[in-house]
């Protein structure tokens, strides 16, 4: 399989959903520990966290999502990305296997969905027994800036 | 070479911007030799490294630009801006060459034709080719090939120039000049101006001209005395030429040198390191100092604190070799006010101030892009044409002045213009059609509030994109790039008088003392340079948290701070009651206030570095930053400007609160009240007692608007209702509005007055009631027959419109006990139940009633809180007198023996029911 035709992705599990986040897109992948929680901020923001000295904000992608907040104690991991000079880490409750997939399985994000995970999504995937919704993880971190927010 | 070329980059930029701020200056007094010679110098020294180096292009410009320049110096020609604009001009593509020479490392290819033209076409005294058509065709030069490495050959241009025909006559040479050639006395007039070693006289001899254009590329080595003469006759003339040129060379090496000594070129990035590196030995160091506080480790104490001190002077030391003079971002203004003011036709001058003023390179790097912005904004949009200036019976010549100063951690710069203001109508419009706000969102906002939305993204007011300020990007830019480095910004505008742009920046971004609390289970780091003492409240302490009306506060040296729970401002906890306040109190100062902050513990100072937040947590105002502590956990950094502004609104209340019980304690025993004299409506003075009021406030008419027929004013962040004492229906537009601030039961409202005059202590004796509304009555006031005003049907007023008052005609003196626990209404009721023609006696509380009884005092009608007066009933206490209530009708409570309860609100009502009483008991 060429490089031009297919898609590498980093798979994760959130809720019950498969979900594949282009690995070009990420930088790493962590186990976040000790979340600071930021009073007032918005809810998607789970809170900051020292990563080797720099600080990563946490968005969690199940608030995103609309998916009721993870249980105490459940198991959380971090896809790292920087934007601009900014880290931030998505949490996600499983991370699994690279993927490479071919692009004509690639197919636009079903009309009917939830508007918001609509616009979180690139694309779908058609898997042999299962669906991996492309996780668009740009915007999953942009958050309604300026003087509204 | 490529070091040479460095070397030349680094020191061609400096000189740069030095001669676009010595050019601007020299064209606004021609005569200013010194500044000239400067120039000249500078010039000369790029042509001379650039023939060395074999940068052909640019030697070629600055060889054109020196001659020109040698006509001025010479006094040959008079510097017109005309020709400044050219010499600039030819400085801007200097630069564009440098440019290119910094990123591919050789000239990057081009004409310069054009320019040079332009330039000699002006030293010959034709004046700008561009802007009066050419006097001569120009030979068909031949273009020059674009090359791509610098080649020691002759510059085919020169050569070119060489060769055309020139019409600059030279009297030492008995011909005229040709282009890009240096008269005898251009170059006399270098020797001379320069300061160096003696030159030979022979240089007064003839030279020939044929030779100068391969001279110049030789003689321009400064090592090169003896240049190759090609020239048939008088050799002395091109030597003269190599040494006029050697001593400018020495002298500027000379400088250099100097230079050298005191200081060292080091790149950037070294220092970016250093800085990091420093705060990562910072929290290294925190995090030692955790450890052994943990371990109670004393063989590590001792080596710790000198590593401690050790770290702190070497941070000293790093911050000062990144302090840069702000005068450093400013050195291109002059010239971008200069061109601007060229291109739009007007008259501009920039005042700068401040110039020495020191903060961090990294923070002078960032407001470099904004403050040009701004500048160029103020020139464009906020100064008038000379017409329109002068129309508005201003002069000319508009000023943008710039200034900067230290306050506090951070440096304050202001962006001065006497333009002609922000048109908040103009913005309305804009903000509506840009779908910003809506109408009705506007119709509520103060006129500083509209023209705020300057600042929104995606707004920008010019009707038409003009070169200058249309690039797209518009205040919002600005203002994002200056929170982004957690500064603030904000405007002033007077429609027709100006603008003031107010930027506040911190000092540095780096590193920061503060104090770790600790507010539930959160820490937060306050920055020291806010706090100005920790107070002990709570269990332990002998100062607790009172009361009053829900709002906290502490006697803190006989004056009330107000204090609010950090959890409470977070949002982490419920509204904590005073009683639960335990723990420290941090008594905050930022935006001209203090505010104390209740948490639970101070755990530590510590040395922070300051983390920006992202994107989604930048606009919670509360936090500036976030750091990790030497254990490695992440906290908030609070702002403490951010949380005066968050606390502001219950402060206003409890010093209006406060001051109206320290205003009761003021009002002496002897009956003296303190009374404030104002002028309105008419020139007789009226008395208002200065217990009643909470504060005076002095307002820009412009900001008082009106909405649904009401005047109100932007007032800390609520909108206060205002109304004339003088009973007039509208207000002046212009000048300023003195206005008294009443409050009551959390309300406030703005008496308007013309003129304060003057606080007097009297004996407030109503001598006469009034029956004119907004009048209690009149007294004799420094002799005078003063009237005094009814503040309560003023306050009704501004918030209702005008109410009804029944006038009540004095009916004789009857006694009246007011009983009122509650200072405020005590001091409404007083002076309207006088003014009504009653003798009236003030009880604060119950006791005060019963020691009135017990001392046989009688009255005709007990006035009061009804729960008090029912209380005085059940007690046996003047139990055949005639009650009257005054306050909310508690219908669980008998109303028995009452005469009414009226509310306090009702004054005519009130006074009518009182005589009512009054007649009942008589």
């Amino acid at each position: 399989m060429s490089v031009e035709d297919s898609f590498e992705y980093v798979t994760v599990r959130i809720g019950d959903q498969l979900l594949g986040v282009e690995v070009k897109q990420i930088r790493e992948v962590f186990s976040p520990q000790d979340v600071t929680s930021v009073p007032r901020a918005p809810g998607e923001i789970a809170g900051l966290l020292n990563l080797r000295g720099r600080i990563v904000t946490a968005v969690d992608a199940r608030h995103r999502l609309g998916l009721p907040p993870r249980e105490p104690g459940a198991n959380v991991m971090a896809l790292g990305l920087e934007e601009g000079t900014e880290l931030f880490g998505v949490l996600v409750d499983e991370v699994g296997e690279v993927m490479r997939l071919k692009s004509d399985t690639l197919e636009p994000t079903p009309a009917h969905l939830d508007p918001k995970w609509r616009v979180l999504l690139k694309g779908v995937h058609r898997l042999e027994k299962d669906l991996l919704a492309v996780l668009d993880i740009r915007a999953l971190i942009a958050w309604q800036g300026g003087l509204a927010a | 070479m490529d070091e040479l070329i460095g070397e030349f980059l680094a020191e061609t930029s400096e000189s740069l911007d030095v001669i676009d701020v010595e050019l601007v200056k020299f064209e606004a007094d021609p005569t200013d030799r010194a500044t000239l010679d400067n120039i000249f110098r500078l010039l000369h020294t790029i042509k001379g490294t650039c023939g060395f180096l074999g940068l052909e292009r640019l030697e070629a410009i600055a060889h054109a630009g020196e001659t020109l320049l040698g006509k001025f110096r010479d006094g040959d020609m008079v510097a017109d801006s005309n020709a400044v604009t050219v010499v600039l001009k030819s400085l801007d593509r200097i630069k564009e060459i440098t440019n290119g020479l910094e990123q591919t490392g050789v000239e990057p290819a081009g004409d310069d034709r054009d320019l040079i033209d332009r330039l000699e076409s002006l030293s010959q005294g034709h004046g700008d080719p561009e802007a009066a058509a050419p006097a001569e065709p120009v030979a068909a030069a031949p273009a020059p090939e674009p090359e791509p490495a610098p080649e020691p050959e002759p510059e085919p241009e020169v050569q070119a120039a060489a060769d055309d025909a020139a019409t600059g006559f030279d009297a030492d040479l008995g011909r005229e000049l040709r282009p890009g050639e240096v008269s005898l006395a251009d170059l006399e007039a270098a020797f001379l101006s320069t300061p160096g070693p003696e030159f030979e006289a022979e240089a007064e001899t003839a030279h020939d001209a044929e030779a100068d254009a391969d001279e110049d590329e030789h003689d321009a080595e400064p090592a090169h005395v003896d240049a190759p003469v090609k020239a048939e006759s008088a050799a002395p003339a091109p030597a003269a030429k190599s040494e006029s040129k050697a001593p400018a060379n020495d002298d500027a090496g000379q400088q250099q040198a100097h230079r050298t000594q005191a200081t060292i070129r080091v790149n950037v990035d070294t220092l970016e390191n250093l800085m990091t590196t420093v705060s990562e030995l910072v929290l290294a160091r925190n995090q030692l100092h955790q450890i052994v506080r943990d371990n109670d480790d004393s063989a590590l104490k001792t080596p710790l604190q000198r590593l401690s001190s050790v770290t702190a002077e070497l941070q000293d030391g790093v911050m000062k070799t990144r302090m840069q003079p702000v005068g450093d971002a400013w050195r291109k203004l002059p010239r971008i006010v200069r061109d601007v003011s060229q291109e739009l036709g007007k008259k501009i001058r920039l005042v700068q101030e401040g110039e020495d003023t020191e903060l961090d390179r990294q923070v002078l790097e960032l407001i470099r892009d904004p403050l040009t912005h701004m500048i160029r904004n103020s020139c464009d949009h906020g100064l008038e044409t000379p017409d329109e200036r002068a129309a508005a019976g201003k002069n000319e010549m508009g000023t943008v002045k710039l200034s900067a100063y230290h306050e506090g951690g951070a440096i304050i710069m202001k962006i001065i213009d006497d333009g002609r203001g922000l048109n908040a109508e103009k913005i309305r419009q804009k903000v509506i059609e840009k779908g910003l706000a809506s109408e009705a969102e506007l119709e509520n906002m103060s006129e500083a509030q509209i023209q705020r939305y300057i600042f929104a993204p995606g707004f920008s007011t010019a009707a038409a994109v003009t070169n200058l300020s249309g690039r797209g990007v518009g205040m919002d830019v600005v203002r994002t790039n200056i929170e982004q480095i957690g500064g603030s910004i904000d405007l002033f505008s007077e429609q027709g008088k100006g603008t003031t742009f107010t930027i506040k920046i911190p000092l540095t971004l780096a590193i920061v003392s503060a104090l770790i609390v600790k507010s539930g289970e959160d820490r937060f780091a306050a920055p020291q340079l806010s706090v100005r003492e920790l107070v002990r409240v709570g269990a332990g302490s002998s100062i607790a948290v009172e009361t009053l009306n829900g709002a906290n506060m502490i006697r803190l040296r006989d004056r009330l701070l107000p204090v609010i729970a950090l959890s409470e401002v977070l949002n982490t906890a419920e509204h904590t009651s005073a009683e639960d306040m335990t723990g420290y109190v941090i008594v905050l100062e930022a935006a001209g206030r203090k505010i104390g902050l209740v948490v639970d513990d101070v755990l530590d100072t510590e040395e922070i570095v300051v983390k920006p937040l992202s994107g989604p947590l930048r606009s919670i105002n509360v936090f500036s930053g976030a750091t990790i502590l030497g254990d490695g956990s992440v906290i908030m950094i609070l702002d403490p400007n951010g949380l005066a502004q968050e606390t502001s609104s219950a402060e206003g209340e409890e010093q209006s609160d406060a001051a109206a019980e320290d205003a009761a304690e003021a009002q002496g025993a002897n009956g003296r009240q303190r009374l404030l004299l104002v002028r309105a409506g008419g020139e007789e003075p009226k008395a208002v007692p200065v217990s009643l009021i909470t504060r005076l406030e002095d307002f820009e008419a412009q900001t008082i608007e009106q909405t649904d027929g009401r005047y109100v004013v932007q007032y800390r962040g609520r909108l206060l209702p205002l109304a004339h004492a003088g009973g007039m229906d509208h207000f002046p537009t212009e000048g300023r509005q003195p206005v008294l601030v009443f409050a009551e039961d959390g309300r406030s409202a703005g008496v308007a007055v013309d003129e304060i005059l003057d606080v007097v202590e009297e004996r407030l004796d109503l001598e006469m009631g009034s029956e004119r509304p907004g009048v209690i009555g009149s007294a004799i006031i420094k002799g005078k027959a003063t009237e005094v005003l009814d503040i309560a049907w003023h306050m009704q007023r501004a918030w209702n419109g005008a109410p009804q008052r029944k006038g009540k005609s004095s009916t004789g003196r009857n006694a009246v006990l007011l009983v009122e626990a509650d200072a405020f209404s005590r001091r409404m009721l007083a002076p309207l139940l006088a003014a009504a023609g009653y003798d009236v006696t003030v009880a604060g509380g119950l006791h005060e009633a019963r020691d009135a009884a017990t001392m046989g005092a009688e009255y005709d009608v007990l006035v009061g809180d009804p729960a008090a007066l029912a209380r005085l009933q059940e007690e046996g206490v003047y139990t055949n007198v005639p009650r009257l209530g005054v306050g909310e009708h508690d219908y669980t409570q008998s109303t028995d023996g009452f005469v009414a309860i009226m509310p306090a609100g009702d004054r005519g009502g009130l006074i009518a029911a009182l005589d009512q009483a009054a007649r009942s008991a008589a």
